[in-house]
């Protein structure tokens, strides 16, 4: 750490309001003051709710709840054990209707498994469980209520919060971020106006937890209401400090702010935690609050719905699941005098398209966009690139665009990786700037899936290579067990032939013979079915077959067996001459039925045996059908 | 004057069985047990073990490549591992042969389970051992571990193995193209 400003220094420049800067970015206009005049709207209570399962960086968590089920508000619909599942919500009353693939709020619009909630208005909750004395509880039970709440980053990427706070890493920095540097969105803005001390709470919980050395809360410098109201928040709380940041997209990058307030500089592939700080959003404040002091799951969120097409762009305590297309009619939306009508989730920078109104509020939706035709014209098509190098002098993190941008589009992978494409953050500055309208963050969006598909498909085809080899492999050593038997059968014979005497002496000779050989036969047959089998039988089995004491326990035990086999053969055989003749001649089939019900009896399988007779017909005249295409292939 | 010569002489044989030790000492120390090319072909190819190619497998096939064989012969891999080949190989890339097939969609193999008779032929033809049963039971296929290499099609006396293509979930999603309004992103147009 000793390349970065050490703790002090930084303490120093804060101070005396000295920030540092990360390079490049854009200034685009705020369009802020669209929405962030009025107080936050609660909306009401959509007819349907559409929860996704998934809605957050991780794994599903399992489904406990089936259709016609009645749930409360703050139940979970799903659970798991596995540490980077979350839960997720019902967040209102009501009966579930459906769970099935619905449109998901993601920017290929593929359907996702929901569950939808028909609402009964009444809005009744489950019993909340806070936590009031945090203080006095152990770090696990913090962490376990955060993630039973299901609280993903709000900032926009949805990561685990609680696997960010099971951090054991000492912190230098807790990093609040309450910049929201993307045009339109002031849902942060609101909230920390108006809810400055449940996010004070939040901070005063995330401290508790991983004991930073100081808290920095970063607010941009086009918001001095919301300062001014987190400062007061904070005032009493002596090592926590609120800087104002100059307004520049996108400072409210994870990697750019902390440059920006500690001019450390994340790795390539490291984390905040590599260079001493952790950074949440303020929305994850407020829910983290809400979640242990209150004991409240997240079941609702500030999202900014704006846009020149909406005759009033407002903030909404929007529930999750709530379709889009209710919380833009709630803003004054009238589809019908739009030119081109869509609808962006997320910021004009980061967003992408919805597919359809249907797709619901999830926990990392901050914003809802409804452009008017004038205010985000269209891509037209894209014109070759000039070589202007302003995308270089825009990107945030220094890499060099125009190249991405070459290696991208001819698929050099290899290169574009060579020039860091995956440091790439998608913030869209150098798109903003190009005045050849190259969409260049669409490029880099093509190519990360590519390599990471090709990644893929590289270790799916490393797992076959090692699976192809241990069957070559096992068929190898079947084969070899198989000679082995062969090979020592004839010797037994050979002896037995030799020592073809008339005297008794040889005869009991040869009796001992075939006894060995038998012993032989059946110590390699028990290890070629070993071999077979699992890891764990084979240690057991080879003892046994090593240990020359337990063989004669280990025969008696197969005598019995033998018989119960070939009895079983036997009925194998008749079914199978009963099949041929059916097979050859319909008629029979009555008998074929009777032989039938035998080996179904060796087999303890329990079946119908009309059912079982109309498949075996079928079954028969697939097979026929087949080798009758086969012929006729043949012939021709 | 003839000292000189056989002190030369002298000296170049003692120097030559000198490096001749050290070279056979290093020829048995530093053995390379395989042919490296082999396993970096090998490591090209996708691996389906489907036979297109008319080997026995993929390694198989990377041995031939290595002996001199064509380099497009192998349909799962397609375009993008002929150009890789070309580049290790340096020679030019060709289109793929037809003979051998055509490049089509990833496809995993699908077991009609109701139908299935449990013949276990299909399981005998698996390359990768991804079909799992036993004589008269049902078989199936795990989804993760099928290659898609479409050998366990043809054994099926009742023809109830189907080839399916992978479905696209947003985990293998691609951001595509010209489908603005739809999917596409709002990017450089605040203004």
């Amino acid at each position: 750490m000793s390349v970065f400003a050490d703790f002090d220094t930084i303490m120093e420049r804060l101070a005396s309001q000295r920030l540092w800067d990360f390079p490049g970015g854009v200034r685009p206009e705020g369009q802020k003051a669209l929405s962030n005049k009025h107080a936050i709207e609660t909306m009401p209570i959509p007819q349907k709710l559409f929860i996704p399962l998934k809605q957050h960086i991780g794994v599903d968590a399992d489904l406990v709840v089936k259709v016609g089920d009645y749930v409360k508000r703050g139940q979970a619909l799903t659970e798991s054990h596995n540490p980077f599942a979350l839960p997720v919500h019902a967040s209102s009353s009501g009966t579930i209707i459906e769970i099935a693939p619905k449109a998901s709020s993601h920017p290929s619009g593929i359907e996702e498994l929901t569950v939808v909630i028909e609402t009964d208005g009444k809005d009744d909750t489950v019993q909340y469980h806070p936590i009031s004395d945090y203080l006095n509880q152990p770090h696990s039970a913090l962490i376990e209520a955060i993630c039973k709440a299901g609280i993903s980053g709000m900032g926009g990427a949805g990561f685990p919060t609680h696997v960010k706070s099971s951090n054991v890493k000492p912190i230098e920095f807790l990093i609040i971020n309450g910049v929201e540097c993307e045009p339109y969105i002031s849902a942060d803005d609101r909230l920390m106006r108006e809810h400055a001390w449940q996010i004070r709470q939040g901070i005063d919980i995330l401290a508790h937890l991983l004991s930073p050395k100081q808290v920095l809360i970063a607010v941009e410098d086009n918001k001095p209401e919301a300062l001014k109201t987190i400062s007061i928040a904070c005032q009493q709380q002596t090592n926590y400090q609120v800087i104002s940041i100059p307004t520049k997209y996108p400072a409210g990058g994870e990697k750019q702010l902390i440059q920006v307030l500690t001019s450390r500089e994340v790795p390539s592939d490291g984390l905040p935690i590599d260079v001493g700080c952790l950074m949440y959003n303020v929305g994850t404040c407020y829910a983290i609050s809400d979640a242990i002091i209150e004991g409240k799951p997240l079941t609702e969120r500030v999202v900014t719905v704006t846009g020149k097409a909406l005759s009033q762009p407002k903030n909404i305590w929007a529930r999750i699941g709530t379709p889009v297309a209710d919380c833009i009619s709630a803003a004054g939306y009238d589809r019908d005098r739009q030119v081109n009508p869509n609808i962006i989730m997320g910021g004009p920078m980061m967003g992408f398209t919805l597919r359809s109104g249907q797709c619901p509020i999830i926990k990392t939706t901050n914003c809802l966009l409804a452009p008017a035709a004038k205010e985000l014209p269209t891509i037209e098509q894209e014109k070759p690139c000039i070589r202007c190098s302003a995308c270089a002098d825009a990107c945030p993190v220094s890499l060099l665009p125009q190249q991405l941008f070459w290696y991208s589009k001819s698929k050099d992978y290899d290169v574009a990786e060579e020039y860091n494409l995956f440091d790439c953050i998608e913030c869209g500055a150098c798109a903003y700037v190009c005045p050849s309208e190259i969409p260049l963050v669409h490029y880099y969006r093509m190519a990360k899936a590519d390599i990471r598909q090709q990644q893929l498909d590289k270790e799916k085809s490393e797992k076959a290579r090692i699976r192809f080899e241990s069957r070559k492999a096992r068929l190898l050593a079947e084969k070899k067990a198989r000679e082995e038997k062969h090979r020592q059968a004839a010797a037994a014979r050979k002896n037995a032939m030799k020592s073809d005497g008339s005297n008794a002496k040889d005869k009991i000779a040869a009796a001992l013979a075939r006894a060995k050989a038998k012993k032989a036969q059946q110590a390699t047959i028990d290890k070629s079915a070993n071999d077979k089998s699992g890891n764990d039988q084979l240690a057991s089995n080879q003892s046994v077959t090593n240990n020359p004491e337990q063989t004669p326990a280990n025969t008696k035990e197969n005598t019995p067996d033998k018989n119960e086999k070939i009895a079983a053969a036997i009925a194998r055989a008749k079914a199978k001459k009963a099949q041929q003749k059916m097979s050859s001649d319909i008629p029979l089939e009555k008998s074929a039925e009777s032989n039938e019900q035998v080996t179904d009896n060796n087999n303890n399988q329990s079946g119908n045996a009309l059912s079982k007779k109309e498949k075996i017909a079928a079954a028969v005249a697939r097979a026929k059908a087949k080798k009758a295409a086969q012929q006729k292939n043949n012939d021709s | 004057m003839i000292t000189y010569v056989s002190y030369a002489i002298l000296a170049v044989a003692v120097l030559a069985v000198l490096f001749g030790l050290i070279l056979g000492y290093a020829s048995i120390k530093f053995k390379v047990q395989s042919d490296p090319l082999v396993d970096q072909i090998d490591n090209l190819l996708p691996q389906t073990q489907c036979g297109q190619c008319g080997y026995p497998g993929c390694k198989p096939y990377a041995e031939a490549i290595a002996n001199g064989d064509e380099i497009n012969k192998c349909p799962p891999g397609g375009e993008a591992t002929i150009k890789e080949l070309a580049d290790l190989m340096g020679v030019e890339a060709k289109p793929l042969d037809a003979a051998h097939g055509v490049e089509d969609v990833k496809k995993v193999a699908f077991i009609r389970e109701d139908e299935c008779i449990g013949c276990t032929k299909c399981i005998q033809a698996c390359p990768v051992d991804a079909i799992l049963g036993a004589a008269k039971q049902m078989h199936t296929v795990i989804i993760d571990e099928c290659t898609g290499c479409d050998l366990c099609v043809d054994p099926c006396p009742v023809d109830c193995i189907d080839m399916i293509p992978l479905a696209e979930t947003s985990q293998n999603w691609k951001w595509k193209f010209n489908q603005s309004g739809t999917g596409d992103i709002p990017i450089r147009t605040v203004q």
